[in-house]
């Protein structure tokens, strides 16, 4: 293993993703990730590899689309209005199945908002926000070190599916910080090549990276294979973490920092004697719905606790259905959930 | 094959870097001919096998269907930030961008400053017609005072509206950019001088000499709704008052 | 002047005539024969006349043309 090193979460996903090979990373500041940007523009030319501060954050995900099509590992960061603004290069990414990693530090919205955490941006990222069926790989991290942990896997997800893959942050994770070790760096040239990229045609055919179709036959199954690459991932990589939920009568769904906030909040409320437990979701495209249904058939009450106005809250209510009672308790603005807050949410549930 | 008693040598052919891919263009579009040229370049600096194009949206969205080369169809405006993309990653690759007046001068405006302000050592192709050719003859940066289109049916009025924009003065501009220069292909003298633009920009990106632009007076005799021919002379008497040609910038 | 001689694809012609301005020998004219696309293809009115200049194949945006050129003893 690599060396232990207190980092705040900014600064632990642009290390993992140096470690992980990024080859190259384009970007444009905004707060609250600005600690992501000056990491990598610190030590990316220092190893030989691609920075540029792009003039929008528009630009900066076609930079992407560029270097991703040539089959290097790529990747840019920024915050909800800056992700806004991302939207059609990650449905041109998607459609055409480009691997590449974009990590949101979600502040508080909608439009400027503040520069305050929030939750604020999960429809944006699981449900598209692009244009056109797609979907990217969303993981969740709720804790610096599994911030790093996710950056890692992003990379190789969005290798092995051809897909673009988001860490889906927030303000409070992307300062805090908390000792992480990372793995020993990969690099980037002991990568397997891609047979699809656009490296130069000599000795071989043509290659074109393209999300255009005019046939209609033809883009019907273009997104027929989409689709199947997607049930693919659903089978393969879904992931969640529960946490007392073997004698629970109330479960607690949450995900990133707020989980951890949670997590508090199971400890009091068992302490008092309420059954509580945490379901938190680690992807959150594909969503963990089997093993939430499979919960929700065991316990009275899901609460979903987010930082939003209640965008998971739909895909729980959505697994659960009538298998039991779905009440929620969110916060915006940037105002976060206290584990005291969200007990006295599990006292009213508790029989 | 002719018949003819002297010995006839073949002096004129498609390019090889070039498919047989029947183009797409209206019948007299130049968009034709600048193919044909780049098609010619490939050739002459042997560098086919490592390059790749960038295809726009526009009229030349299929862009990647006429050249023997690798090629990404990229998104409205933003294939000055691919080829930035594409070149960082491997600067080894010979990169061109090729694209309209929308693509380049309007939806793309900070996308193909801010490459050339970098002096991304790119080849940037800017094919300047006056007008969106593929929507159906909207009224473009580039679009002339008085000129009708769809969005401008009495004229181009500059108090509503502006005037034309001239980009490659604009990016003449910039300190980093090795070579701009605006050429026009609307007859056989004017070929030859873009040929040799073209060729130059291209000999600079695989000198590493930095960022060339070569903007090309083209015509779009659909929606100009004039012939082929008149569109040519159109060019020649009209436009290029308005875009004068010549080299803006060459540091090389 | 050497003699020229040119072929012209006709199915790839568009009969945009800017071969035929392009021309200082006049050698190019329609034919009035269209080919599938419904274009009326370009010929050689005048093949005597052709000097073998290429200025019509590069100016054809279809590169539907190929030029043979006597070759001259050097």
């Amino acid at each position: 293993m690599g060396e232990r090193l207190l980092l705040r979460g900014n600064e632990a996903i642009a290390e993992a993703a140096i470690r992980a090979g990024c080859q190259c990373y384009f970007a444009y500041p905004i707060t609250p990730q600005a600690e992501l940007l000056e990491h990598m523009a610190r030590e990316m030319p220092r190893l030989g590899r691609t920075f540029i501060q792009a003039e929008s954050e528009t630009s900066a995900i076609n930079m992407v689309y560029g270097a991703a099509g040539t089959g290097v590992r790529t990747m840019t960061s920024s915050s909800s209005p800056g992700i806004s603004l991302k939207q059609e290069g990650i449905s041109y990414l998607a459609g055409a199945n480009l691997p590449a990693v974009i990590v949101n530090v979600v502040r508080g919205g909608p439009g400027l908002g503040n520069i305050a955490p929030s939750q604020c941006d999960y429809f944006q990222a699981t449900k598209g926000g692009g244009h056109g069926d797609y979907k990217i790989i969303v993981l969740g991290p709720s804790t610096v070190p599994e911030a790093g942990e996710l950056t890692m896997l992003a990379f190789d997800l969005a290798d092995r599916y051809r897909i673009p893959v988001m860490i889906l942050a927030d303000g409070l994770l992307g300062q805090m910080m908390e000792p992480v070790e990372l793995p020993d760096p990969i690099d980037p040239a002991s990568l397997p090549k891609k047979e699809w990229a656009t490296t130069g045609a000599e000795g071989r055919e043509p290659n074109v990276v393209l999300s255009f179709e005019m046939d209609p036959e033809g883009l019907r199954q273009i997104n027929l294979d989409l689709q199947a690459k997607y049930r693919e991932i659903e089978r393969n990589e879904t992931r969640c973490e529960e946490t007392d939920t073997e004698d629970a009568d109330i479960v607690i769904a949450a995900y990133g920092t707020i989980a951890r906030i949670a997590k508090s909040a199971v400890r009091m409320a068992r302490a008092e004697g309420i059954k509580v437990g945490l379901f938190r979701p680690i992807t959150l495209w594909p969503y963990p719905s089997d093993a939430l249904r499979a919960l929700a058939d065991r316990v009275n009450t899901v609460l979903t606790v987010e930082m939003s106005a209640g965008q998971m809250w739909e895909d729980v209510r959505l697994a659960v259905a009538e298998r039991a009672e779905t009440p929620f308790y969110g916060e915006f603005g940037g105002i976060v959930p206290t584990p005291r807050g969200i007990l006295n949410e599990v006292r009213k549930h508790a029989r | 094959m002719p018949a003819n008693t002297a010995e006839m040598v073949k002096v004129f052919q498609r390019p090889e870097s070039l498919t047989d891919a029947r183009f797409t263009y209206c019948p007299g579009c130049h968009h034709g001919i600048i193919t044909r040229i780049i098609g010619q370049t490939l050739d002459e600096l042997g560098i086919a096998g490592r390059t790749v194009g960038i295809a726009p949206v526009g009229c030349s969205v299929f862009a990647y269907l006429w050249y023997r080369c690798d090629a990404q169809q990229v998104a409205h405006g933003r294939a000055c930030a691919v080829a930035t993309g594409i070149k960082r990653a491997d600067p080894n690759l010979i990169v061109f961008s090729y694209q309209g007046d929308g693509d380049f001068a309007s939806i793309g405006t900070a996308e193909s400053i801010h490459a050339a302000n970098r002096g991304e050592n790119i080849t940037v192709i800017f094919v300047n017609n006056q007008i969106y050719g593929m929507t159906g003859g909207e009224m473009a940066p580039t679009t002339l005072v008085d000129q009708k289109t769809t969005t401008t049916p009495t004229g181009r009025d500059p108090k509503l509206v502006g005037y034309p924009i001239r980009f490659s003065e604009m990016i003449a501009t910039l300190e980093a950019p090795a070579y701009v220069t605006r050429q026009a292909v609307f007859d056989a003298r004017h070929i030859n001088d873009a040929t040799k633009a073209v060729k130059k920009a291209f000999q600079y990106q695989v000198e590493g000499r930095g960022y060339s632009l070569v903007e090309i007076l083209s015509t779009c005799p659909t929606n100009w709704r004039m012939t082929p021919t008149q569109s040519n002379e159109h060019v020649a008497n009209v436009v290029t008052d308005v875009f004068p040609l010549g080299d803006l910038i060459d540091r090389g | 002047m050497p003699r020229g001689t040119v072929v012209i694809d006709a199915e790839r012609c568009k009969g945009c005539g800017l071969c035929i301005a392009a021309c200082p020998q006049k050698v190019l004219a329609f034919s009035g024969n269209l080919n599938r696309s419904g274009y009326d293809v370009v010929h050689m009115e005048n093949p005597d006349a052709c000097v073998g200049c290429t200025f019509c194949a590069m100016t054809c945006p279809d590169i539907a043309i190929e030029v043979y050129r006597e070759k001259v003893p050097s």
